[in-house]
């Protein structure tokens, strides 16, 4: 049986068949998008690797069946960036060496800027790290991570101050 | 993972309908389930998704001054759900202990009370486990099993039950409402979860095709929130299950406690409501020797399943901890490390 769903995937609206209700969200993205940036770490939830934005919150797409997103609003890293401008939690993460082989990366960036958009961690170093617990990074870029993530909020708090000034 | 049908009704009497088919089951969210099902644990014929039934993501607050949890609400919503959190402190922090904020963004709560055990052999196929496959015996029993139950365990099944968020909202007395085939009705919290006995593979008292509708918390429970906790000891601060965890809340006037509520997590295969230990403590100061035995109350049936003798002093500890800590009171935001023990600030008595 064939399932009809439709997604926005990074503003961009995506009428899609599945032969197979089994597929992941992130298969989906990786396997018929070709949106590769989302990486398939442990597949079970424990990783964070695969974390995108649903509906604008930071979620594990290996524990989300694509056929149950319908309708939904997906981020992914690919979509982050306008052109050759990065978002800024991407542009900290690269000040603050906030990673090194690189591959928990796209998930981590996609969490940070969910654990942002959240608002409940603030300046607050302790409630980032807390924040950040569900993306393992196996090189332990850790203190990068937290200082990058303080710094985008920080950055994204400045913007949204100007904005409203 | 194994081939499933996947139907999604419009209403709740529809959902209740398709899912009282042998092999079905419901998906909420998914974290726990998509997890059984690729471990090749949980093969369901029918996944009923229930995640477009209207009303049931909604927090009610109700004129009697309980609260009605929809049972598709989101564990991060509820946490962070304000007015929740003043009036039922001890609950948004239970919920702030668990998983990492990826997961509670998605998990819900009605998924979050039927959650599965993390029992290692229980997700592990090859193993022996008599939840799995009745009869089959319980590789655990004589295995890895220094995180099993203290509690309420037999030898057919020693797993315990990995909720945080259901300890804090038994020892509030919650209510569950459920929809089956023969309509509504309700149960406590405290009744909803069995213990193994010789039928480990029947976790709840629900009958097939019975949906969560919500969960609630009555009245009374917010008399409790100037003095209520939620302490959890894991293997690691952040994004892990507890070894053991207590909630704790307590009505003080003038110095002298009216009314306390107890339950622990990580110790049996239920949230574990210790009323005894609360009677103990009703009419009482608030002290470390009223604690203590308070704590010792509480763990008195515990015995050993295995490598965990240690689990039952450290409830004790844990419970006293609970305890110490209610008592000084509700910090005014759930703290940066919610439910950890280790918080700046803990003096520790016992």
């Amino acid at each position: 049986m064939n399932f009809s769903i439709s997604l926005t995937v990074n503003g961009v609206r995506r009428e899609i068949e599945l032969d197979d209700p089994r597929v992941t969200l992130l298969d989906l993205l990786r396997e018929r998008l070709d949106l590769t940036g989302t990486k398939k770490g442990c597949d079970r939830g424990q990783c964070g690797a695969c974390t995108v934005l649903v509906n604008g919150r930071r979620i594990n797409s290996c524990l989300a069946l694509a056929v149950s997103q319908d309708g939904a609003d997906i981020l992914t890293i690919e979509g982050v960036a306008h052109g050759d401008q990065l978002h800024p939690v991407q542009a900290a993460f690269i000040a603050h060496d906030a990673f090194q082989c690189g591959f928990c990366t796209p998930g981590q960036v996609m969490s940070g800027i969910g654990l942002i958009t959240e608002g409940q961690a603030g300046d607050d170093p302790e409630r980032v790290r807390e924040g950040m617990s569900g993306n393992l990074c196996r090189c332990g870029a850790y203190a990068g991570i937290t200082e990058a993530v303080l710094e985008a909020q920080q950055t994204l708090a400045n913007s949204e101050q100007r904005r409203s000034a | 993972m194994m081939k499933f049908d996947y139907v999604r009704p419009a209403t709740i009497a529809e959902a209740v309908a398709a899912a009282s088919e042998k092999g079905a089951t419901y998906l909420a969210s998914g974290t726990n389930l998509l997890d059984l099902m690729k471990g090749g644990v949980c093969h369901p014929s029918r996944l009923v998704d229930i995640t477009r039934l209207p009303g049931l993501d909604r927090v009610e607050y109700l004129a009697d001054g309980g609260v009605r949890i929809g049972t598709l609400v989101r564990n991060a919503d509820l946490a962070h759900d304000a007015e929740f959190a003043r009036a039922f402190p001890s609950v948004a922090e239970a919920l702030l202990s668990g998983a990492s904020a990826q997961l509670r963004n998605a998990a819900t709560v009605g998924g979050n009370v039927l959650q599965r055990t993390r029992c290692a052999y229980f997700y592990d196929a090859p193993s022996a486990c008599n939840k799995r496959w009745p009869g089959a015996g319980c590789d655990a029993r004589h295995g890895e099993n220094r995180l099993h139950a203290v509690l309420g365990w037999s030898e057919a099944c020693i797993a315990t039950h990995p909720s945080d968020f259901c300890v804090s909202l038994v020892a509030l007395d919650a209510v569950v409402e459920i929809e089956g085939k023969s309509g509504r009705r309700e149960v406590a919290l405290e009744a909803l979860h069995r213990l193994p006995g010789d039928t480990p593979q029947r976790e709840t008292l629900l009958d097939r095709g019975d949906l969560i509708v919500a969960l609630r918390l009555p009245a009374e429970a917010r008399g409790f929130a100037a003095h209520a906790r939620y302490i959890k000891v894991r293997e690691r601060t952040s994004y892990a299950f507890a070894v053991v965890s207590a909630a704790a809340s307590l009505r003080l006037e003038q110095g002298v406690i009216r009314e306390a509520r107890l339950a622990l997590g990580g110790v049996a295969a239920k949230p574990w409501r210790a009323r005894e230990a609360e009677q103990s403590l009703a009419g009482v100061a608030p002290d470390a020797a009223g604690f203590r035995e308070a704590a010792r109350i509480a763990l008195a049936d515990a015995k050993p399943s295995g490598d965990n003798a240690f689990k039952i002093e450290l409830a004790e500890r844990i419970v006293v901890r609970a305890l110490t800590l209610a008592t000084a009171g509700t910090p005014a935001r759930v703290p940066a490390l919610p439910g950890s023990p280790f918080s700046s600030g803990v003096r520790h008595v016992a």
